[in-house]
């Protein structure tokens, strides 16, 4: 009896090799963490000091050496939400398309693959394309609407891929579970599919918000001005934003104050992990309301 | 409207009954290998025709290409006939109207990511019914019907995805009976099932003969020899035998194929 729990030499060799894995999995993740702390750090000390109400919601002055944000910030939420209204509709209809409807056959693979690859175009890439399709083709000129639709085009693959892989996390069995009972396609999407891949789909548009807010490339040659000294007035215009002031105020200005830049990243970043933050209170709320 | 074409069915044996679901020549292929071949058999109003055999014999498939579940699956041939009321179901235009005058019960529970309710109130709403009063009269009576309202009357807003399995394949016949059918289709219904659970189910069976016509898959023969009230025997994709149960349960299967299944001497 003594003998039946004794440890064996593999046992020993097990027990250690789970520990050392256990300890560099950890160790990778705490590395994970060390950039995040050191950029968020590094903003705070050397840019928190010029935040203030009249940094966000004044106009730049002395040659964007001095004064606030405010143009900056509101263009930024303009290309973001128009590039929203543009890209989830479609993305979303796109991907209840691809994993409801389509048949699995070639062409639908051939689309699927063509979706990833979307995702691997570079951005400066996309902002070539936004130049000869909206500014010039479509004749919308340098402006908003041009900048928001290389944006939403940039970013469709991820809210379509999201999408779909939320869509199919939802169980087959419900869905045949509805079509058992005379509903449509549709109807079994609408009632039981759909609620149960919204968070799946809030995730998706979250990650699409963030890089949205922080690309440069795609905007600048299709809507975003180096200064403006007014607001737009609408999406035919064209707007100064967060990312490439921060761009012009690090490298294209002489003489800005070492924490304007600094300031300008803190804004950028805090404005993105408020929206993200507002959506995943929002996610925690509807996950609260559905299982299965 | 399927009922509205009915045709005065031609009872067969002999028996008065009218025929409910008449199956002619039917053959099923998954990409071209064959699931079930040539089976001919007719279900008559309000009894429980039973369907036994082992795994793979092609139960399942039998009972999607009834209802045209094979509309959903790719590579999945049907051919031959499946006459509901008379009218050929491969023809119909309105394949939605004939899903919903068939319940179906699977073999694990489905329980729809909803409240109770919701799961019951389902199929009414899908129909059109908004009315609340009318709503709640569904729901009690299929739930209560389906031997789960004393348990669930207090908490009809939980999720129906916490109840216990036994609970939650009620549930699912009383979603089933929401659709108000006019056949219950069940398929291994007590897969997952406690004994007492089976037993309740089995009497709420029982009821429900009076009122609609019942397909019993099974993989248990006593089950069939219990509620059935005729029972094929399929076998590797054939329909093997077709009887009273009583008969082929007292020895007088013609079969020994069928013989020895339900005596337990197979394979």
């Amino acid at each position: 009896m003594a003998t039946m729990f004794a440890e064996s030499a593999l046992n020993a060799r097990n027990k250690k090799v789970q520990g050392l894995v256990k300890t560099l999995f950890m160790l990778m993740t705490l590395l994970l963490i060390i950039p995040v702390a050191i950029i968020l750090g590094t903003l705070v000390y050397k840019g928190g000091g010029i935040i203030s109400i009249d940094f966000l919601f004044t106009y730049p002055t002395d040659g964007m050496t001095a004064g606030g944000i405010f143009p900056a910030l509101l263009g930024t939420v303009w290309l973001v939400s128009v590039a929203l209204l543009a890209s989830v509709p479609i993305g979303i209809a796109a991907a209840i398309y691809l994993s409801e409807y389509a048949p699995d056959n070639w062409s639908t693979r051939a689309i699927n693959l063509a979706i990833i690859n979307l995702a691997g175009v570079p951005s400066i890439v996309h902002a070539l394309f936004g130049v000869g399709a909206f500014v010039i083709f479509f004749g919308f000129g340098t402006s908003i609407l041009s900048a928001s639709l290389t944006l939403a085009i940039m970013t469709l693959p991820v809210v379509i891929v999201s999408t779909r892989e939320s869509l199919q996390a939802v169980p087959p069995a419900f869905r045949e579970a509805c079509w058992n009972m005379g509903a449509t396609r549709w109807q079994a999407i609408r009632k039981v599919v759909l609620p149960n891949a919204v968070t799946g789909i809030l995730t998706g548009v979250i990650l699409e918000v963030s890089r949205t807010s922080g690309e440069t490339a795609p905007i600048m040659f299709t809507g975003a001005a180096f200064f403006l000294p007014f607001l737009p007035q609408g999406i035919f215009d064209q707007t100064m934003a967060m990312s490439l002031h921060l761009f012009v105020v690090s490298t294209q200005v002489p003489g800005v104050p070492e924490e304007l830049p600094y300031g300008v990243a803190l804004v950028l970043i805090a404005m993105v992990l408020l929206m993200n933050s507002l959506s995943i209170g929002f996610r925690m709320y509807l996950r609260g309301k559905k299982k299965w | 409207m399927v009922t509205a074409n009915a045709q005065p069915a031609t009872s067969a044996g002999g028996d008065a009954r009218a025929v409910k679901l008449s199956v002619r020549n039917l053959s099923i292929a998954y990409s071209g290998t064959p699931a079930l071949s040539g089976v001919n058999l007719e279900v008559r109003e309000n009894e429980i025709f039973g369907i036994i055999g082992p795994a793979n014999s092609g139960k399942t498939s039998f009972l999607k290409a009834l209802n045209r579940m094979n509309d959903f699956e790719v590579g999945m041939q049907v051919q031959g006939e499946v006459l509901f009321n008379g009218r050929n179901v491969n023809t119909l235009k309105n394949v939605y109207a004939l899903r919903s005058r068939i319940g179906v019960v699977f073999p694990l529970p489905v329980g729809l990511p909803m409240t109770i309710y919701e799961n019951v109130a389902l199929s009414p709403r899908l129909r059109g019914i908004k009315e609340k009063r009318q709503l709640d009269e569904i729901v009690e009576r299929c739930l209560y019907r389906a031997a789960l309202w004393d348990e669930v009357k207090d908490r009809l807003n939980s999720l129906g995805s916490l109840l216990s399995g036994g609970q939650q394949q009620r549930l699912t016949i009383a979603r089933a009976l929401s659709q108000d059918p006019e056949i219950l289709f069940l398929d291994e219904f007590s897969i997952a099932v406690d004994p007492v659970t089976t037993m309740r189910i089995e009497d709420v069976l029982k009821d429900l003969r009076e009122e609609m016509t019942i397909v019993l898959v099974t993989n248990l023969v006593q089950q069939a020899r219990r509620l059935a009230d005729r029972t094929a025997f399929f076998l590797q994709g054939e329909c093997v035998e077709i009887g009273e149960t009583e008969d082929l349960f007292t020895g007088k299967a013609t079969d020994q194929r069928t013989i020895d299944y339900i005596e337990g001497r197979f394979g």
